[in-house]
């Protein structure tokens, strides 16, 4: 019973941690163009890749200010949208995702491969670029904290406070924008984009705004990451968790301001909670070693992630707060 | 996963597009071939091989010890006059000879041991270029004749043993397409008759190895069988895929998006379940271990590569000749094409689909069974293929068997012949530039009609 409740502990921990701010981040950005635009962006994770290495590089590699580097990153955000953009949100919905899922794996490719070692460090990553935003803390980072039983290093107390500020400010945005003129428009485009069109709305710069919108905020989510985890290695970024966001939006719901920030704490809470849970399960002999061994726990929670995903999808697309009128979605 | 909305795919006209690529694959290939075979005579160059060289009354009278080569290249045939020095280990000279009008030199030594061959690269005629290092250093045991390889370039290839590197890389290419179109043919027609895209379709192609790789290694059973059987297993899991959760979620009106992300959802259950199940290790095949490359001139390749492409060709000329001459394939092209149409003239457009979904799934595990004998077996080799048969596919035209086909040959080939610029673990990262820059350029792609790209 302690060790369930230790599980529960750590799994809180993870709900509230830095890692459900960087899924947070990406399900808003997903949430602007899927949930909102009904644009399939299948390479989130490339953006978060990009503002996590804006900053990595730009600080451990050629020394520029952190402040620089957050710059940096967001706009190779915004030029990946555009270029994904230009030729792709003409067309079909599903010819985006397949663009956007091609363009995060080669990302990552070109990120890990020898060649581009003496820029990215290849598989070995970039790390000691965090310390300038950990410094900024306004508490002894090096210290640690005891809150609701749940125990804190000083630095991942203030990349996550920083990160839940991020996440209540993207919420405040979305909230603003879909309340608007622009927000009614991208609404339209998703449930029927000719009629739009026909009221003189130029449709794909709608679709290119909330492209780039949603690749921005992506961003933000990666630098969360990379200075939390104070390191870049493109690894971190692997196209799974482009899905792991996807299903944290849908679970959650999606066209809901809150949605995908609920979503990912729930998500994270039931991956962190399983895993935990597992080890322990395993550690104790409940489940034998031969059926499924520690190692494969990692793997099992994308198992569960998949299923979740494919049930949630055929019972409950709406997830938790969505509206189901809302999400009855459809390729154009 | 037909929607209402959904008119233009289903009304797009692509019937005459699609017919008109049908020669178009085997026209491709029979020309890059012919290239290939063109090039390879063209491009037979021996520095030095020709080892057989010594006349008869020669080696009779010698029974000392000798060293002797040939200097020629394909462009320039046999070289003459060009000097060749060889000294013993020492540095003191043992004698210095140059080529007679067939390229040939040859130097009788004192004894056995070691010797330096040093070619004078000031002698060598325009356009020739020593390959590296203009000396080399042998060792010449009692009584033996010594051949000396000194590699020679003309410009006709890179640098490296008997073969051509872009020809090499164009072979492997094409083979490496095949294994791509060969997947592909199974997304490609799902696409076309249910409007799915399918992105759990790579893990049909990792089930087929994986599959393969147990009843081969685990049960001992010869590859070929085994690969039978993890066709008959593709096509029983392609079925599955149709019956207990594509042709419900149809009925129930899912749309075209939800399929999607549900199909993304089963293909990291899948992925992940492999690699509990199979292990994060790649592994080997028991059979056709560590065979040697057979040197085919311009280029050279092992035996179970050749016989790969040779069974990949086969099955796409199989899978062709079905689409244009059997009833189910003839069914299979007006479902695509037309799916109301179809059903309206009495086809019955779910065993359609279902043919497809087994048609498809067989294929994508003899592809895999494929890559795994070339590439090793891999939980996620089939995810990694899914975005080149995606580019594949789309740069063929979404919906189209043989453009499914064109497109991932042009796809494999691209991948292969990328590493000649870029460095060879960027190899896919060119293959998904194609893909982005195919949308640019030509999102219907080759054989697709504008009218499906919405």
């Amino acid at each position: 019973m302690a060790e369930l409740l230790d599980a529960l502990a750590v799994a809180l921990k993870a709900g509230i941690g830095f890692q459900a701010v960087f899924f947070a981040l990406l399900a808003i950005g997903l949430n602007i163009q899927f949930g909102y635009t009904g644009l399939l962006n299948f390479g989130q994770i490339a953006f978060a890749m990009l503002g996590g290495y804006g900053i990595a590089i730009s600080v451990a590699q050629w020394g520029l200010p952190f402040w620089v580097g957050v710059l940096i990153g967001i706009a190779a955000a915004v030029v990946l949208a555009l270029l994904l953009g230009i030729p792709t949100l003409r067309l079909r919905a599903d010819y985006l995702a397949i663009a956007t899922i091609a363009a995060a794996e080669g990302l990552r490719l070109t990120f890990r491969s020898v060649s581009a070692t003496p820029i990215t460090a290849g598989t070995r990553g970039l790390s000691g670029f965090s310390d300038p935003f950990v410094e900024l803390a306004p508490w002894d980072t090096a210290r640690r904290y005891s809150i609701l039983g749940t125990r804190w290093s000083g630095a991942d107390l203030w990349v996550t406070l920083v990160g839940w500020l991020l996440v209540a400010l993207a919420c405040l945005l979305v909230w603003l924008l879909v309340r608007s003129p622009w927000g009614r428009v991208v609404k339209s485009i998703r449930e029927d984009e000719d009629a739009v069109r026909a009221l003189g709305k130029n449709v794909y710069v709608y679709k290119m705004q909330a492209l780039v919108l949603g690749g921005v905020l992506g961003a933000l989510g990666g630098m969360i990451y990379a200075v939390g985890t104070a390191s870049a290695t493109p690894d971190q970024y692997q196209n799974a968790n482009t899905f792991l966001a996807y299903a944290a939006l849908i679970l959650g719901g999606a066209a809901r301001v809150l949605g995908p920030v609920i979503g990912a704490m729930l998500l994270y809470f039931i991956i962190q909670f399983a895993d935990t849970g597992l080890r322990t399960l395993i550690g104790n002999g409940v489940i034998p070693e031969n059926l499924l061994s520690a190692t494969d726990v990692a793997q099992i929670r994308f198992v569960i992630i998949g299923l979740g995903l494919i049930l949630l999808l055929i019972f409950r697309p709406q997830g938790i707060f969505g509206d189901r009128r809302e999400v009855m979605l459809d390729a154009r | 996963m037909t929607h209402p909305t959904d008119r233009v795919r289903r009304h797009g006209r692509r019937s005459s597009p699609a017919r008109a690529g049908a020669r178009e694959p085997v026209g491709a290939l029979r020309r890059t071939g012919l290239t290939a075979v063109r090039l390879a005579l063209i491009g037979i160059f021996v520095a030095g091989l020709t080892a057989f060289v010594p006349s008869g009354a020669q080696a009779a009278e010698d029974a000392g010890e000798r060293i002797f080569g040939t200097l020629q290249t394909s462009v320039s045939g046999p070289i003459e006059g060009v000097s060749v020095e060889v000294a013993e280990a020492s540095g003191a000279e043992v004698d210095t000879v140059e080529t007679d009008e067939q390229g040939r030199w040859s130097v009788d030594l004192p004894g056995p041991g070691q010797y330096t061959v040093t070619v004078d690269a000031d002698d060598l005629p325009e356009g020739v270029t020593l390959n590296g290092d203009p000396s080399r250093t042998v060792t010449v045991d009692e009584g033996r004749d010594q051949g000396v390889l000194i590699g020679l370039n003309d410009g006709s290839r890179n640098a490296g043993g008997g073969t051509i590197r872009w020809v090499e890389l164009l072979v492997s290419g094409l083979r490496f397409g095949l294994l791509i179109a060969m997947a592909a043919i199974g997304l490609s027609l799902i696409f076309g008759t249910t409007g799915l895209v399918n992105f759990a379709h790579g893990e049909l192609v990792t089930i087929g190895a994986i599959v393969a790789w147990f009843i081969n290694v685990g049960a001992g059973v010869p590859l070929i069988a085994a690969a039978l059987l993890a066709m008959l297993v593709g096509a029983g899991i392609g079925a599955l895929n149709e019956l207990a959760l594509w042709r419900p979620l149809r009925r129930r009106g899912t749309g075209l998006v939800a399929a999607l992300v549900i199909s993304i959802g089963l293909s990291l259950l899948l992925r992940y379940l492999y690699q509990v199940i199979y292990g994060g290790r790649s592994n080997a095949f028991a059979d056709y271990r560590g065979q040697r490359t057979v040197d085919y001139g311009a280029f050279s390749m092992t035996n179970k590569d050749l016989t790969s492409m040779i069974v990949a060709l086969v099955v796409l000329v199989l899978v062709a000749v079905m689409l244009q001459r059997t009833t189910i394939g003839k069914a299979m092209r007006a479902v695509s094409d037309n799916r109301d149409l179809a059903a309206s003239s009495g086809i019955d457009v779910n065993r359609v689909i279902l043919v497809v979904w087994m048609v498809g799934g067989a294929l994508a595990a003899l592809g895999g069974v494929l890559l795994g004998l070339s590439d090793e077996v891999q939980w996620d080799m089939g995810f990694r293929l899914l975005l080149l048969m995606f580019a594949g596919v789309t740069l063929g035209g979404l919906g189209t068997a043989y453009g499914a086909l064109v497109g991932s040959i042009v796809v494999g080939v691209f991948v292969q012949m990328s590493t000649l610029v870029i460095p060879n673990d960027m190899k896919y990262v060119g293959g998904l530039l194609l893909l982005i820059v195919i949308l640019i350029v030509r999102p219907q792609g080759i054989l697709g009609s504008r009218a499906r790209i919405g």
